[in-house]
């Protein structure tokens, strides 16, 4: 696992300095997937580099399982960088080596002996389906797969914590799911904790377990995904939910209009119709619609009640454990 | 004014110009190659976007690259006498050469070679420091190797500059085909010798570059790039 703590770093401008990281504390579980989003100027780069080590924070601590790895030196420092799997910005492989001879560069730093390198550069491109391009020298593969062997290469060394940087940022939306679904099965498979530095709300609703919103260079949201789209005035929520026409159904005739935000399968499939037969309501719904957030199924819809007990019905949703947010203007000449 | 040179004759004078050429051009090479590549490396680290930035380092090596191309060959070549002799036991002739003309061309190759590391990409550079390697490693593995197509052009550019200056060497008897093309074909004025010098120069520079263009293809694993 990883631990962020009070992180600050400021740059040197013309214009005076300039404040990236204005205390960043971030707490990355072990064995899950957290995305640091926000938009560009919030600092996200900067966090990046200072817990790939290749950039030094002003004050502050970044540990690995317990150790403190700001302000190492020399071959502590290499030692530590060992630790975190790095899959940086942008094109990183080198081009005069294979994809093979790029997983095996963090191995020839450990000084691993050649005979082990070898089985060891073939389980990791075994590991990000890459097996029969072995030989393939980089200008010979498609961005998607130069991502996969940045992230073989990063996780060669056997690290506790992969960091990515914009791993999707220079791929279309089909490679993305290649190169999210290595990173995934890094997770899974090896138990990396994994840290995904993105302005691409599409990596968090794919593989992050955790997210983080970075803003002024600081977090202003931090938590479980799953918690937070069930949390109404939450960002992330409101970026990662169907979307939602906000003038559906306000001019209609129904008792009640509200939004409701259903996580999982249970509540995705039966809660409604369960409400209405239950409190006999006509259930309508007027919008919004389902997206999953990795596995789990989660939908947003804005429905209409008509009926008697239509309170009583959202009550009951809500009790239930959804989430229910009544429309603000609601319907007009509603005999309660 | 004399009859021409006879064609025997001019071969034998050309063919040990060639061979003096090959000598004084080669060896220079050879040296400026083995300091140059080092000093590139060292102001490509010291930089201060380097991966060992020392401005001190970095400001003297610059000056004295900076200077060392300032100086016209020439100059050097009569400058350098004294070390010359301190170092070859001779002031004249081609093994005097090699002196002036490897120390003429070290800043040179440096230079070249700081500016071909600079193409070697930010990212890919922090991705080696990234998996905990020495810088040592990453000169090696990473810089070098990676831009060693570019290094082996930059010591074919290199090797040309030094035919062309190695004909100067006649100042100091040093011998080569720009001596023969003075002494024998401009101050006998014999056309022939001359000319024959001239088409000479240009096919050695022709092959020269050929092969350093070859060398610098087998060396880069780019070209496998269609298959």
């Amino acid at each position: 696992m990883i631990t962020v703590e009070n992180l600050t770093k400021t740059f040197p401008s013309q214009g005076g300095p300039v404040t990236a990281l204005a205390g960043v504390t971030l707490d990355v579980r072990a064995g899950t997937v957290c995305g640091v989003v926000g938009p560009s100027g919030a600092g996200k780069s900067t966090l990046a580099r200072c817990v790939a080590l290749l950039e030094r924070p002003d004050s502050g601590s970044i540990r690995v399982d317990g150790t403190d790895l700001v302000g190492l030196d020399g071959s502590r420092l290499r030692a530590a960088r060992r630790q975190i799997g790095v899959v940086p910005q942008g094109d990183s492989l080198l081009r005069q080596r294979t994809a093979a001879g790029n997983v095996a560069l963090p191995l020839e730093s450990a000084g691993m002996p050649a005979p082990q390198r070898r089985s060891r550069v073939a389980e990791l491109l075994d590991l990000v389906g890459l097996t029969d391009k072995a030989g393939n020298y980089p200008d010979q593969l498609s961005g998607g797969q130069r991502q996969r062997v940045a992230v073989a290469r990063a996780l060669a060394a056997n690290p506790s914590v992969l960091l990515a940087d914009e791993p999707t940022s220079a791929l279309d939306p089909e490679t993305t799911g290649s190169v999210l679904t290595v990173l995934d099965r890094a997770r899974a498979e090896l138990g990396v904790t994994v840290l995904v530095v993105t302005h691409d709300m599409a990596v968090v609703r794919r593989i992050c377990d955790d997210v983080a919103v970075l803003e002024h260079g600081r977090v202003v949201e931090h938590g479980r995904v799953l918690d937070l789209v069930s949390d109404a005035n939450s960002r992330t929520a409101a970026t990662l939910l169907p979307e939602v026409d906000q003038s559906a159904g306000v001019a209609g005739n129904h008792d009640r209009v509200a939004d409701v935000v259903l996580v999982g399968f249970a509540a995705v499939g039966a809660l409604l119709p369960e409400a209405a037969s239950r409190f006999d309501v006509q259930l309508a719904l007027l919008g919004g619609g389902l997206t999953r957030l990795g596995e789990t199924p989660v939908a947003r819809f804005r429905v209409g009640l008509t009926g008697e007990r239509a309170d009583s019905a959202l009550e009951w949703i809500s009790d239930t454990g959804a989430v229910v947010v009544r429309t603000p203007k609601g319907p007009q000449g509603v005999a309660a | 004014m004399r009859a021409a040179t006879p064609w025997s004759e001019v071969f034998e004078l050309l063919s040990v110009g060639t061979g003096e050429t090959l000598y004084m051009v080669g060896v220079s090479t050879l040296i400026a190659t083995l300091l140059g590549i080092p000093l590139g490396v060292l102001l490509h680290l010291s930089a201060p976007s380097g991966l060992r930035p020392n401005v001190v380092l970095h400001k003297i090596l610059g000056t004295v690259v900076d200077l060392g191309r300032a100086m016209p060959f020439l100059v050097l070549l009569v400058a350098l006498t004294s070390v010359t002799r301190l170092l070859v036991r001779t002031s004249i002739g081609p093994t005097a050469a090699i002196v002036p003309l490897a120390v003429g061309a070290v800043p040179f190759v440096g230079r070249l070679v700081q500016n071909v590391l600079r193409e070697v990409h930010v990212s890919v550079v922090e991705a080696a420091v990234t998996t905990g390697a020495s810088t040592l490693r990453i000169v090696r593995s990473v810089l070098l190797r990676e831009s060693a197509p570019a290094l082996i052009n930059a010591i074919g550019v290199t090797t040309i500059a030094l035919l062309g200056y190695s004909a100067m060497a006649g100042v100091i008897g040093g011998g080569g085909l720009g001596d023969v093309a003075v002494r024998i074909g401009y101050q006998r004025f014999d056309d022939r010798v001359l000319w024959s010098t001239v088409v000479l120069l240009a096919v050695l520079t022709t092959v020269i570059q050929l092969l350093f263009d070859l060398a610098a293809r087998l060396v880069d694993r780019r070209r496998h790039a269609s298959t």
